[in-house]
C-alpha cells in the first residue's frame, strides 16, 4: 500500500528570519524547543545580534481541550471493553456485538458534538464561537464516516437492508432530507411507498420486493404517459423523480445538500434492491453529475468514495491525511482489526497499521498531564512494540507530587518494569537526599531495592546523629521491618535506632546486648565504633552492673582494636591533633570506666557463684 | 499540527545550543555571550529563568543534561578549551522565594588543546561518564566513580580520532548484547580527510575502545550524529547531518563469523537521505521513541521526519521562521483546540452543503 502522502505540515514561527538565519533545537517528552542561531561560525553578523527567543513547540493540541477530554475518556473505556471480550466474540452474535461497540463509539462522538454545539451557542464572542462550530463540524464529519463504514464494513447490510440504512444515514447528516421525503410521501401513491419500505422484520425475500418494486413503478410510468399529472407540473416532476429519472433530481439541487445524498436518493428512486459490491458505481456517477463538472472532490468525498468502493486502506489512510489528530482512525481502524477486515485485505502488514496507529494515539496522550493514563492502555494492547514504547514515554512523566509518582510506580510495578522502577526510585531518592529529605530518601531507596544508595543515606543519618545528638524520621527508621535487611548499614542504623529505644525504656541488659553485638557482628562500621563505646559509657557507670564480665572483655578487646590501629591513621594535621587530644581523653575515659565495670562484674558474678 | 510560543531569551550573544531536561520541564540555553542559562516550567506552564552565570572565558557551544538518576548535573562544553561540569546546589529558603537556584562548577576539564565542540553524557548504566571532542581530533571519555562526589572525574580513554571532531553520539541501548559505543563525526574540510563518521566500540576484554567502523561514503563534513533510541532492534539507527540528512542503520555481523575478540563488524546500509535543506544540515536530533528524527540546516528550517509502518522515511512536518515580529507578549501561544486538520477543506465539505447540524 502506498505510504501516507500528503504534504508536510509548515508550521510557522514568528520572530525567526529563515532568510538568514537557522535554527537550533531539543526534543523534549512532549515538546520541541527552537531558537534562532547561526550555525556558520566563521561568518561574523554585522549586526549585534538581538536577543533571540526561545520557542516552545508542541503538537496535537486538541489533547487539551477539556470538552474533547471526554471524548478520549469514554472512547478509552470502549476501546479496552473489546480488546477485553475479544476472546467471548463468537459465532453470530459477534457481528451483532461488534455493531454495538460501534454505534457506542458513534455515540461517545454525538455527545461530544452536542457539548461542543452548545459551546458554540453560548460563546461570547464570535471568533470562539466559529472555532467551536468548526470543531461540530469536523466532529460530525467523523461520526458521518464512521457510520458509512458500520453500514459497510461492520454491519456489512445486504442488498436489500443496505439501502435501508443508507437512508438512515443520510437522514441522520442531512436536515433537508425531512422536507423531501415529505414532499415525496405527500404524492400519490404514499400508501403504497409506505407499505413498501416500513416493513418491520422485513418477512419478504429480494425477490418478492424486486417484484413489487418494479410493479410500482410500471403503474407510476403509466401515469406519467397518460398525463396524469400534466397538469401540475410539480407532480410531473415528482413522479419522474420517483422513477429515478436524474435530470429531475439534480434540478432540486438545493434541496440536495450533497453528492451522497443525491446517491441515496437516485438508488431509493432507480436501483433500490442494491448490492454492496455495485455501490461504487453509482456512487461515482453521482459525484460526477452533483458537482457538474464545477468543483473538484473534497477530502471527505475521496473518503466517502473509497468506502463506497469498499478500499478499507485508502478510507484509513484519507482519514490520517485530513484529521491532524490520530484518534479517530486509531479506533476506527483497532474495531476493523477486530471485524478481522484488515488481514483479509492485506496479510502483508494489516496488524502492523493497527499497532501503528495505537502507538501514534498513545504516545500523543502522554503529552498530557493527566490523559497519559489513559494511555498505557492503549499500549498494553499493541503487542509487539507497546510495551518498549510504554517504557520509554512512563519513566520521561515529570514526577511533581508524590501521588503522582506513586502512581506511576503502581503502573510500572504491575507490569514488572522492574528497571523503570528502580530508576524513577532513584530519581526520587536522589532528589530527596540533595534537598536533605532524608527519610524520603530512605524510603525510595529501599523501594528500588538500591543497597548502595540505602547504605549512603544510612551514613547520612549516622553522620547527622553524631552532629546533632538526635536521628530525624524516627517513624521511618522504627518500622523498617524486613526492609532493613537490603544493605548492611541499614541494618546498622535499625539497630543502632533499637538500641536507643531500649535504653529509653531502660532496658539496660537487652540494650547492653545488642550495644555488643553491633561491634562483634561486624555490622557497625569501624568509623562508628568510637560513638558506640562512647554510648556505652552511661551503662558502665549505672549504680547496678549491667555489663557481665564477659561482655566487659569483649568491650575492651573492641577498644583495644580501635585504638591500637590508630598510629597508622594518623594525620600530621593540627585539627587532627586537637582531636587526637580529645579522642585520648575519651579512650582514657573509656578504659577507666571498662576497668571498674570489670572488678564490680567480677566481685558480682563471683559472690552469685560463691552461694 | 503545531503551535508555539515564544519566551525572550535575555542571552546578549548568538545561542549556540538548547536543551531539554529529561522530563521536559527545565531546559538550558548557552551563548556566544558565555553564560548559560537554566529555565524552569512552573505548574501553570510558564517558563522562567532560574540561573544565569557566566560558564566560560569563550563561546559555549553546547550544553547538555546528565541523567535525573545523578542529580540535577549540566556539562558544557566552550571555545575556550575546555568542557565543565555544573551542580545545582539547593539554595536558601530566600532564594527558592524569589525562584532563583544556585549552580556551582564541579570540575573543569582542561586536556584539550583546542575548542570543544561538542560534550554528551554516556547513557545511565554506563554510570555517570560523559565524553567531549575536539578540534584537536581527540576524543575523551571522563568518569566519575562516585556519584555524590562530582569534583572527582577521571580521565578513561583518549581516543584519537586523527580529523578535527564536530560531535558525538552515544549509543543509547543498553541491550546487553551490545558493547557501548560512541560515534564521532568531523567537519574537516580538507581534500585528503577521509574518515567523517568514525564509530568506536568499547572491548571488554582490552578494556578500550577501538575503532569499529567509519562510513566511507560520508565524504563531505559532518555538522552532528545522533544514534536513534533503541526499541528493542536488534540492529542500530544512525542520523548524520551533512551536506544532507543521512540515516544508516547498522546490522551487528554475528560474532561467529568475525574474528573472535575484535570490534563487532556491521553491515551498513542507508535507508534515507534528504537534500531539502537545500545546503548544509547542521543539526539531527531524535525524538525520545527514536520515530521521528528532527533536522536543521541552511534553509533556515526545521525537518520532521518518520517513517511509516513500511519503512519508508518521508517529511512529515516543518518549522520555519516567517520573519514576522513576535507580539509583545511572550508565554502566549495560540491555544486552539481542534480536532481537525490545517486543511480546511474538510470542514468545508460539510460547511458549505449543509445547514448546521440537527441532531436526531
Amino acid at each position: 500500500m502506498e505510504e501516507l502522502d500528503g504534504e508536510p505540515t509548515v508550521t510557522l514561527i514568528p520572530g525567526v528570519n529563515s532568510k538568514k538565519k537557522q535554527m537550533c533545537f531539543d526534543w523534549g517528552p512532549g515538546e520541541m524547543l527552537v531558537c534562532e542561531t547561526s550555525f556558520n561560525k566563521k561568518e561574523k553578523s554585522e549586526t549585534a545580534p538581538n536577543c533571540p527567543f526561545i520557542y516552545i513547540i508542541w503538537k496535537d493540541v486538541d489533547v487539551y481541550s477539556h470538552i474533547l477530554r471526554k471524548l478520549f475518556n469514554e472512547s478509552h473505556g470502549i476501546f479496552v471493553g473489546l480488546q477485553r471480550i475479544e476472546e467471548e466474540l463468537t459465532g453470530k452474535s459477534r457481528k451483532a456485538q461488534l455493531v454495538r461497540v460501534s454505534k457506542n463509539y458513534r455515540s461517545v462522538i454525538r455527545a461530544c458534538m452536542e457539548e461542543m454545539h452548545q459551546f458554540a451557542i453560548a460563546a461570547k464572542d464570535p471568533a470562539s464561537g466559529r472555532q467551536f462550530s468548526s470543531q461540530v463540524s469536523i466532529l460530525s464529519a467523523m461520526e458521518l464516516i464512521w457510520n458509512l463504514c458500520e453500514i459497510l464494513f461492520i454491519e456489512v447490510a445486504p442488498a436489500g437492508p443496505l439501502l435501508l440504512h443508507l437512508l438512515d444515514w443520510v437522514r441522520l447528516h442531512v436536515c433537508e432530507v425531512d422536507s423531501l421525503s415529505a414532499d415525496v410521501l405527500g404524492s400519490e401513491n404514499p400508501s403504497k411507498h409506505e407499505s413498501f419500505w416500513n416493513l418491520p422484520g422485513n418477512t419478504q425475500t429480494l425477490t418478492e420486493l424486486e417484484l413489487k418494486w418494479q410493479h410500482w413503478r410500471e403503474e407510476c410510468e403509466r401515469h406519467l404517459q397518460d398525463g396524469t399529472f400534466a397538469s401540475s407540473p410539480r407532480l410531473e416532476s415528482l413522479c419522474k423523480i420517483m422513477l429515478g429519472d436524474e435530470a429531475a433530481l439534480l434540478e432540486q439541487k438545493e434541496l440536495l445538500s450533497n453528492w451522497y445524498h443525491f446517491l441515496v436518493t437516485r438508488l431509493l428512486y432507480s436501483h433500490p434492491t442494491v448490492k454492496p459490491i455495485d455501490l461504487h458505481f453509482y456512487a461515482q456517477s453521482s459525484l460526477d453529475m452533483f458537482l457538474g463538472g464545477e468543483s473538484s472532490p473534497e477530502p471527505l468525498d475521496n473518503i466517502l468514495m473509497a468506502a463506497f468502493e469498499f478500499d478499507i486502506h485508502q478510507v484509513i489512510k484519507e482519514c490520517s491525511i485530513a484529521l491532524s489528530n490520530w484518534w479517530f482512525v486509531a479506533h476506527l481502524t483497532d474495531l476493523l482489526d477486530h471485524c478481522r477486515l484488515l488481514q483479509a485485505h492485506n496479510l502483508y502488514f494489516g496488524s502492523n497499521m493497527r499497532e501503528f496507529l495505537l502507538l501514534e494515539y498513545a504516545s500523543g496522550l502522554f503529552a498530557h498531564h493527566s490523559l497519559w493514563q489513559l494511555g498505557v492502555d492503549y499500549f498494553d494492547y499493541c503487542p509487539e512494540l507497546g510495551r518498549v514504547s510504554l517504557e520509554l514515554h512512563i519513566e520521561r512523566i515529570p514526577l511533581n507530587t508524590e501521588r503522582k509518582a506513586l502512581k506511576v510506580l503502581r503502573i510500572c510495578e504491575q507490569r514488572q518494569m522492574t528497571e523503570q522502577v528502580r530508576s524513577i526510585c532513584k530519581i526520587l531518592a536522589m532528589k530527596a537526599v540533595r534537598n536533605n529529605r532524608l527519610g524520603s530518601a530512605l524510603s525510595w531507596s529501599i523501594r528500588a531495592k538500591d543497597a548502595a544508595f540505602a547504605t549512603l543515606v544510612s551514613d547520612r543519618f549516622l553522620r547527622d546523629y553524631c552532629e546533632r545528638g538526635c536521628f530525624s524520621d524516627l517513624d521511618l527508621i522504627d518500622n523498617l521491618g524486613p526492609a532493613m535487611m537490603l544493605s548492611d548499614r541499614l541494618t546498622f542504623l535499625g539497630k543502632y535506632r533499637e538500641f536507643h529505644r531500649l535504653y529509653g525504656e531502660k532496658r539496660f541488659g537487652d540494650a547492653a546486648s545488642l550495644l555488643l553485638s553491633l561491634m562483634t557482628s561486624q555490622i557497625a562500621p569501624r568509623s562508628f565504633w568510637m560513638t558506640l563505646l562512647t554510648d556505652a559509657l552511661p551503662l558502665l557507670e549505672q549504680k547496678q552492673v549491667i555489663f557481665s564480665a564477659e561482655q566487659t572483655y569483649e568491650l575492651m578487646r573492641c577498644l583495644e582494636d580501635l585504638t591500637s590501629g590508630k598510629p597508622e591513621r594518623a594525620d600530621p594535621d593540627a585539627q587532627r591533633l586537637q582531636d587526637d587530644d580529645i579522642e585520648t581523653t575519651k579512650v582514657e575515659m573509656l578504659r577507666l570506666a571498662l576497668a571498674r565495670n570489670l572488678a564490680r562484674a567480677i566481685i558480682r558474678e563471683g559472690s552469685l557463684e560463691g552461694s | 499540527m503545531f503551535v508555539a510560543r515564544s519566551i525572550a531569551a535575555d542571552h546578549k550573544d548568538l545561542i549556540h545550543d538548547v536543551s531539554f531536561d529529561f522530563h521536559g520541564r527545565r531546559m538550558a540555553t548557552c551563548s556566544s555571550d558565555q553564560s548559560v542559562k537554566v529555565w524552569d516550567k512552573s505548574e501553570s506552564g510558564d517558563w522562567h529563568c532560574t540561573a544565569s552565570w557566566k560558564t566560560h572565558s569563550g563561546s559555549v557551544w553546547r550544553v547538555t543534561w546528565a541523567h535525573p538518576e545523578f542529580g540535577q548535573v549540566l556539562a558544557s562544553c566552550s571555545f575556550d578549551r575546555t568542557a565543565a561540569v555544573w551542580e545545582e546546589i539547593v539554595g536558601e529558603s530566600n532564594d527558592k522565594l524569589r525562584g532563583q537556584s544556585h549552580w556551582v562548577k564541579r570540575t573543569t576539564l582542561v586536556d584539550s588543546r583546542t575548542s570543544v565542540t561538542d560534550v554528551k553524557f554516556a547513557p545511565k548504566h554506563m554510570g555517570l561518564m560523559l565524553a567531549t571532542c575536539s578540534a584537536d581530533g581527540v576524543v575523551r571519555i571522563y568518569e566519575a566513580p562516585d556519584v555524590m562526589n562530582l569534583s572527582q572525574w577521571s580521565l578513561q580513554h583518549e581516543i584519537s580520532c586523527k580529523l578535527s571532531c564536530s560531535c558525538i553520539s552515544w549509543n543509547p541501548s543498553s541491550s546487553r548484547a551490545h558493547s557501548p559505543m560512541i560515534a564521532v563525526g568531523s567537519d574537516d574540510s580538507s581534500p585528503n580527510a577521509m574518515a567523517k563518521v568514525q564509530i568506536f566500540e568499547y572491548n571488554e576484554n582490552t578494556r578500550k575502545y577501538a575503532k569499529a567502523e567509519t562510513l566511507m561514503t560520508v565524504t563531505d563534513p559532518v555538522h552532528d550524529i545522533a544514534f536513534a533510541p533503541n526499541l528493542g532492534r536488534s540492529f542500530h539507527i544512525l542520523a548524520i547531518a551533512t551536506k544532507d540528512v543521512r540515516i544508516f542503520t547498522l546490522k551487528p555481523v554475528r560474532k561467529e563469523l568475525t574474528s573472535s575478540g575484535g570490534p563487532t563488524k556491521f553491515e551498513i546500509h542507508i535507508v534515507a537521505q534528504f537534500d531539502n535543506h537545500n545546503s548544509q544540515v547542521w543539526r539531527v536530533s531524535w525524538n525520545i521513541t527514536g520515530t521521528v528524527l528532527a533536522s536543521s540546516g541552511d534553509d533556515g528550517c526545521v525537518r520532521l521526519w518518520k517513517a511509516n509502518y513500511m519503512d519508508n522515511w518521508k517529511c512529515t512536518g516543518i518549522l520555519k521562521g516567517n520573519g514576522s515580529p513576535v507580539s509583545g507578549s511572550s508565554q502566549q501561544g495560540n491555544s486552539n483546540p481542534s480536532l481537525g486538520s490545517t486543511t480546511p477543506s474538510l470542514q468545508n465539505s460539510l460547511n458549505g452543503s449543509s445547514a448546521s447540524r440537527k441532531h436526531s
